[in-house]
């Protein structure tokens, strides 16, 4: 393996595929006849120009947040998991079911028992992919994409035939009681006395996101739990020799990840849509793989890359409505940005650590 | 349900099952030879896109065909650059593939149509049905009549090309040099270039075929199954065919069966809504769900366990 020096490693390697691909994605814009330096424009200002943009820019960010978590903690155990969307979705469900069918007399305790609720269904929906990986050696990135559709199809299921209230036609659960509504970013805000849009779904979910940020690094490098995680991730075998149980660690680190996305759910569903509707996730399950590839698997990378994704979200949807570029821009640079950091991380990193190899000899 | 009904439904069996079909036996070549492909829905996707838009533009269904192939083609050399030249994750490249094919796609298409993504109906430029010979003549015979007229004749000509690929491709596996170099190549690579045959070249190979027939998939869906090319046309179709080669345990025959299987599964969902079985009615939310619950049973190997190739989803270090 070349050596190089470990700021390398963690943030030249990424940044210099990150501007790879948004190289591409700048020659992909002027090949439909717009303007790279235009666009990139209008997305800044949209995104970051104004509080009303942050609100939405930030949104998109708590989503992100969760599912790159979800993903980190599944890679650092050797695991792909690729089912964070429909993990998301159960808890999707599970913050549903607890935000309709108990009365909560605060906000405070409502977002307390869904945040446990959304967790432990996205968790459930995990285990049996995690248990087959486990146990009969099936792989999980199969299961887990085919727990996706198995996922929506429930979902389907149930908003269509079961949750839809009475004479409504549109396959959505009832609106959730205005108690449980939590308080916006704005309202947080104003106690500190800075003024922010009001207009835009940025809710008390953010500091929840950080939080499990926290968490999740005091989890992987702090504990004895997280230790055998990343033991397990970087040699199965080693792992095993040190007493380390497989089965426990596959359980363990699959059942945190779909939690970590299942908690996406308290922001989308309790804090912005506020019931439950189809297809709910729209695939931020999918961008959490992003996240986790550009974060390097480090919360603190994770939180930089969902915030990069969150701006380029929103960034998008301005681009969509002032432009004739449609919103799918974004899931071409989401692509790029995963084949670059992911899966030819190589193409930068060989030249990298050839340069490194010849500046040391220069030196010696 | 009478026989006419039945006819129908196996007759849109056989519809269906044919680019789900086309894209297994892609995803076959790939694994055999040790390089997972979970991008094969976007390279029907990307090869539906242009299949539909050339073939709009030209008027001829064949430059369509070949269109949807060279966009499939593309986006393998991708994935055979990432996995193969680079050493990079097979299933991440895949993922990415997926993305790129979904948002070119829609990009492209709203710049060169604006109709949102989609292409314009194709009205020439589409595949005809095939009457076979004497379909008209033998109609009239009770049962055998119906099932060779109707079944059988009148389908485009990718359905024949797709059914013939099946023995063709068992052939080419088991009874040719290629084929058997491409099942070391998946299975133990070293050995394969201890005998002087570079491992690289065969996986690169089978990357291509894998390309040529996810083409073909796409083409179909664009220019046989309908008229035109729709935004997220493959529905998942993709992931239906990964789940039919793991079902079908990796084999050519086997994965005609199983994505047959998963056609009628389709075709039936199509045409009742719910399935009332007397003691449970069967809604059609699990129809559709069935094929990806059919595969994780297998994949827990309750019924026959599915064995991936040994060196599926590793890339080849050479020694030195």
């Amino acid at each position: 393996m070349e050596r190089m020096p470990k700021w390398a490693d963690v943030a030249l390697v990424p940044l210099m595929s990150l501007m790879l691909a948004f190289a591409i994605s700048a020659l992909v814009i002027a090949a439909i006849g717009e303007n790279p330096w235009a666009a990139i424009r209008t997305m800044v200002t949209g995104a970051l120009g104004s509080t009303y943009g942050w609100g939405y820019t930030l949104y998109y960010t708590t989503n992100f947040l969760f599912t790159g978590l979800a993903v980190s903690v599944a890679f650092h155990a050797g695991l792909f998991n690729i089912g964070g969307e429909g993990q998301a979705a159960l808890g999707g469900l599970g913050v549903a079911l607890c935000c309709l069918f108990i009365p909560w007399p605060h906000w405070s305790l409502a977002l307390i028992a869904a945040t446990l609720s959304g967790a432990a269904f996205g968790a459930a929906w995990a285990a049996l992919p995690a248990w087959l990986q486990a146990r009969r050696g099936s792989h999980i990135v199969i299961t887990t994409i085919m727990f996706n559709f198995i996922g929506a199809s429930l979902l389907n299921y149930l908003l269509v035939n079961v949750l839809k209230p009475q004479g409504s036609m549109d396959p959505a659960t009832a609106r959730f009681a205005p108690e449980v509504r939590l308080p916006g970013l704005h309202e947080v805000l104003a106690v500190a006395g800075i003024p922010f849009s009001k207009a835009t779904p940025v809710n008390v979910t953010l500091l929840v996101g950080l939080a499990a940020c926290v968490a999740v690094w005091a989890l992987i490098w702090r504990t004895r739990l997280g230790y055998e995680i990343r033991a397990f991730g970087k040699s199965e075998k080693a792992a095993v020799y040190a007493g380390i149980r497989p089965v426990r660690i596959t359980m363990v680190a699959m059942l945190i990840s779909g939690g970590l996305a299942g908690m996406m759910a308290i922001n989308n569903v309790m804090g912005e849509a506020e019931r439950l509707v189809m297809n709910s996730v729209e695939g931020a399950g999918f961008i959490g793989i992003a996240v986790a590839l550009m974060g390097r698997g480090h919360p603190f990378g994770v939180l930089l890359a969902a915030l990069l994704f969150g701006f380029l979200y929103q960034g998008g949807a301005e681009l969509a409505l002032f432009t004739s570029i449609p919103r799918e821009l974004i899931v071409v640079i989401q692509a790029l940005v995963i084949l670059f950091t992911g899966a030819l991380d190589d193409l930068v990193r060989r030249p990298v650590a050839a340069l490194f190899r010849l500046t040391r000899k220069e030196t010696r | 349900m009478d026989f006419a009904t039945l006819i129908q439904i196996l007759d849109s069996t056989l519809r269906l099952a044919t680019p789900l079909l086309l894209a297994c036996l892609a995803g076959l070549y790939s694994e055999r030879a040790g390089v997972f492909d979970i991008g094969l829905e976007g390279k029907m996707l990307a090869a539906a896109f242009l299949s539909g838009a050339v073939a709009f533009v030209s008027g001829s269904v064949w430059l369509g065909v070949l269109a949807g192939i060279g966009a499939s083609l593309a986006l393998s050399a991708v994935h055979g650059l990432a996995s193969i030249t680079f050493r990079g994750n097979q299933l991440i490249s895949g993922v990415a593939i997926n993305f790129l094919a979904s948002g070119l796609t829609v990009l492209v298409g709203q710049n060169w149509f604006e109709l949102g993504g989609r292409t314009p109906a194709l009205t020439e430029g589409r595949f005809q049905p095939i009457t076979l010979p004497l379909a008209e003549t033998l109609a009239p015979v009770p049962v055998l009549g119906p099932i060779y007229s109707d079944l059988i004749s009148g389908h485009s000509a990718l359905v024949y090309l797709a059914l013939a690929l099946v023995p063709a491709s068992w052939w080419l596996l088991n009874r040719t040099r290629f084929g058997l170099r491409l099942r070391a190549v998946g299975e133990n690579p070293a050995a394969v270039d201890t005998a002087g045959v570079s491992v690289v070249g065969i996986r690169f190979a089978a990357v291509a075929i894998c390309g040529v027939l996810c083409g073909l998939a796409g083409a179909y869906l664009a220019t046989a199954l309908s008229a035109g090319f729709v935004k997220e046309m493959t529905a998942g179709r993709g992931y239906i065919a990964l789940a039919a080669l793991i079902f079908a345990k990796w084999r050519p025959f086997a994965a005609m069966g199983a994505c047959l299987l998963f056609g009628l599964l389709e075709a039936v969902a199509n045409r009742f809504q719910n399935i009332d079985l007397g003691v449970v009615v069967l809604p059609v939310q699990f129809m559709q769900a069935l094929p990806y619950i059919l595969t994780v049973v297998i994949l827990a190997g309750f019924v026959g366990k599915a064995i991936p190739p040994r060196a599926g989803g590793e890339p080849y270090v050479k020694e030195r």
